[in-house]
């Protein structure tokens, strides 16, 4: 699985709510092999304070038209800036990095859960497992129902279970308050989100025994393991984020 | 033919185009990209005698133009780097060269001793610059006395090419060069990173662990050149500069201003192919020049 450095074009930018858009990006070539949880290293041009790349994931791939599409939370000045390109606009990304989500054993019962912009290697992931054969529920936290997004893209793939802070949609709470997560046993998760959300489902794991898998989320400065600056604290040491993630097993993890 | 190439006495680089400690790994993680053996040559990650975890996270804040570092000279240690990547290194048909660190003397002193029997690495770069480090790093680099002695220690061992790598957090840097050039080295690098900070207002915290990191990136070019200037015109051994550059203008003004050669750092986090772009670029501004060797625009700016 090559790294390569491409520009890509933009055919679309669609916005799905005050804080989330979806990159539509056009590879000039053919698209390299990608896995579930890989990411790329997006180039925000125009600004100083935009100098280095920022890491986003792969949330989709369609192999047919050699399009990726990104899903971004504008969170400061390089999300904002992304979320301004045009149709037609050039992005300068390095891709395809970082390790992967693992597949599942045969019979598993599978939860994919995640909260914020943590939800967009989780649709990369259900596809793959989908096109494996195997069935999935997603369990997806939102601050309130506003926030909610692709709520139908997730639902088209499994079912679907949701919390939002304030329970205006779903259950209300946190992702580990969900009574799903009582009612079902799940064997193998596959979590991304903020780092409170993720140990607390790392921790429900523990508890019940289920196999888990956390993608990171870890500032970058090169996404290509030179710089050691994305490291995590693990049983085996400080590990990069980059390379050796983002998928690390909670076993792994000193959480 | 434009020759590129320059010498540290008898040791030949095909090209002033290295790249710098810290910010390369150990070339292979730019294989998919480029070829590595193009470059005049690679200086690998700040390596120690034993191995080190180096600081926790966050150890990285971005800044205006550049970046904060507090890596800490993370490294599995000599003994993995001979069993492990000096293999792998070796097969680079270009100058591998290994940046050295320590808390003492003796532990320069020692690393410096071990490097003589690998064949394939010609020389070190004694890291006497590093600011992220509580014990050793610049705190040789920046006290003229600890300068001088761990750079006389390492001559006194280490048979190949010695490169001192210059602190830039000192009140006058041509002393350093000068009491390192005394001391027996064959060249000096410069510059290493400049002490800094960021507060993150949003958290009320420091943005890095360790509070303070190093500042590299465009944001130092400007003091690197000065710098870098003041130390050529001071010294007779090579001075291979750094300090922000991203392109080959850049790496253009550190040349006139009296560097061999220099070396690209930060540049490869933002554009993996940043270093050979920069080689084809000298080569192409001498080219259309009319200048056959690059050792004609070496200082010219003082002549
Ligand atoms: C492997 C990986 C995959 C990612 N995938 C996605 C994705 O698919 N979609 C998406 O929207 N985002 C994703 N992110 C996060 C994304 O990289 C950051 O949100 C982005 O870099 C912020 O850039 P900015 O310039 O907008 O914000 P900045 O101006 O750089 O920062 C704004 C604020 O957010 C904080 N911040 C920035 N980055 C991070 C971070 N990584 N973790 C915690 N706090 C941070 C800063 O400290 C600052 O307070 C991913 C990150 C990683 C490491
Ligand atoms: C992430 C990072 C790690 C670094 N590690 C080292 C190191 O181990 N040893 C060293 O001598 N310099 C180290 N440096 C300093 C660089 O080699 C270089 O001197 C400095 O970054 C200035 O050049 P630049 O602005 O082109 O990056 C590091 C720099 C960065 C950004
Ligand atoms: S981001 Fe540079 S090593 Fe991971």
């Amino acid at each position: 699985m090559a790294k390569r450095i491409e520009s890509l074009t933009v055919t679309d930018n669609h916005r799905l709510n005050s804080e989330y858009f979806i990159l539509t990006l056009l590879s000039p070539g053919t698209l390299p092999e990608m896995k579930p949880a890989q990411f790329a290293q997006v180039r925000v041009e125009g600004s100083p304070d935009t100098f280095l790349r920022r890491p986003i994931s792969i949330h989709d791939a369609d192999r047919e038209n050699n399009t990726i599409r990104l899903l971004v939370q504008i969170l400061g000045k390089g999300t904002e800036t992304l979320s301004r390109l045009r149709q037609g606009d050039q992005l300068n990304i390095i891709y395809p990095l970082g390790n992967s989500f693992s597949m599942p054993l045969k019979g598993q019962k599978l939860l994919l859960a995640g909260g914020g912009c943590g939800i967009a290697p989780l649709l990369f992931m259900a596809k793959y497992l989908r096109e494996k054969g195997f069935n999935i529920d997603f369990l997806l936290g939102f601050r309130n129902r506003d926030r909610v997004i692709e709520y139908e893209e997730y639902s088209s793939l499994g079912k679907v279970f949701l919390t939002t802070e304030d329970g205006s949609m779903g259950e209300k709470g946190f992702l580990t308050d969900h009574p799903v997560l009582k009612e079902n046993r799940y064997e193998q998760v596959y979590c991304c989100g903020p780092e409170p959300m993720m140990k607390a489902v790392a921790s429900w794991c523990r508890m019940t025994g289920a196999a888990c898998e956390v993608s990171l989320e870890n500032l970058m400065g090169c996404g290509i393991g030179a710089c050691l600056c994305c490291v995590v604290d693990t049983v085996r040491g400080n590990l990069c984020t980059c390379i050796d993630g983002p998928v690390f097993n909670i076993n792994d993890l000193k959480w | 033919m434009v020759n590129l190439g320059f010498s540290i006495g008898d040791l030949r680089f095909r090209n002033p185009v290295l790249t710098a400690s810290g910010t390369f790994g150990y070339g292979s993680e730019f294989d998919d990209f480029m070829d590595v053996s193009r470059l005049g040559g690679i200086v690998v990650k700040g390596t120690t005698l034993e191995p080190r975890e180096g600081n926790p996270y966050p150890r990285m804040a971005e800044t205006p133009s550049g970046m904060l570092n507090s890596v800490g000279l993370q490294n599995k240690g000599i003994d993995y780097f001979g069993k492990y990547i000096y293999p792998r290194i070796s097969e680079y048909d270009t100058n591998v060269i290994v940046n050295v660190n320590g808390s003492y003397v003796d532990d320069y002193v020692a690393l410096a001793e071990r490097l003589n029997s690998f064949d394939r690495i010609p020389a070190i770069e004694l890291n006497i610059s590093c600011p992220n480090v509580k014990m050793g790093g610049m705190a040789f680099g920046t006290n003229l006395g600890s300068a001088r002695e761990v750079t006389r220690a390492v001559r006194a061992v280490y048979m190949k090419k010695l490169i001192v790598k210059l602190s830039p957090n000192v009140t006058n840097i041509v002393d350093f060069a000068l009491a390192v050039e005394e001391e027996g080295a064959d060249a000096v690098s410069l510059i290493n990173t400049l002490l800094g900070m960021v507060v993150d207002v949003k958290r009320m915290k420091p943005a890095l662990s360790t509070i303070t990191g190093g500042l590299s990136g465009p944001a130092v070019r400007p003091v690197a050149l000065r710098m870098v200037w003041q130390v050529a015109r001071a010294v007779k051994i090579p001075v291979i500069g750094m300090g922000g550059i991203m392109n080959t203008d850049d790496a253009l003004q550190f040349i006139l201003a009296g560097a061999s050669a220099i070396q690209v750092g930060t540049a490869s986090f933002i554009d993996p192919l940043a270093s050979v772009k920069i080689l084809e670029g000298i080569e192409k501004y001498l080219t259309d020049k009319g200048i056959s060797d690059i050792s004609d625009i070496k200082g010219y700016i003082n002549r």
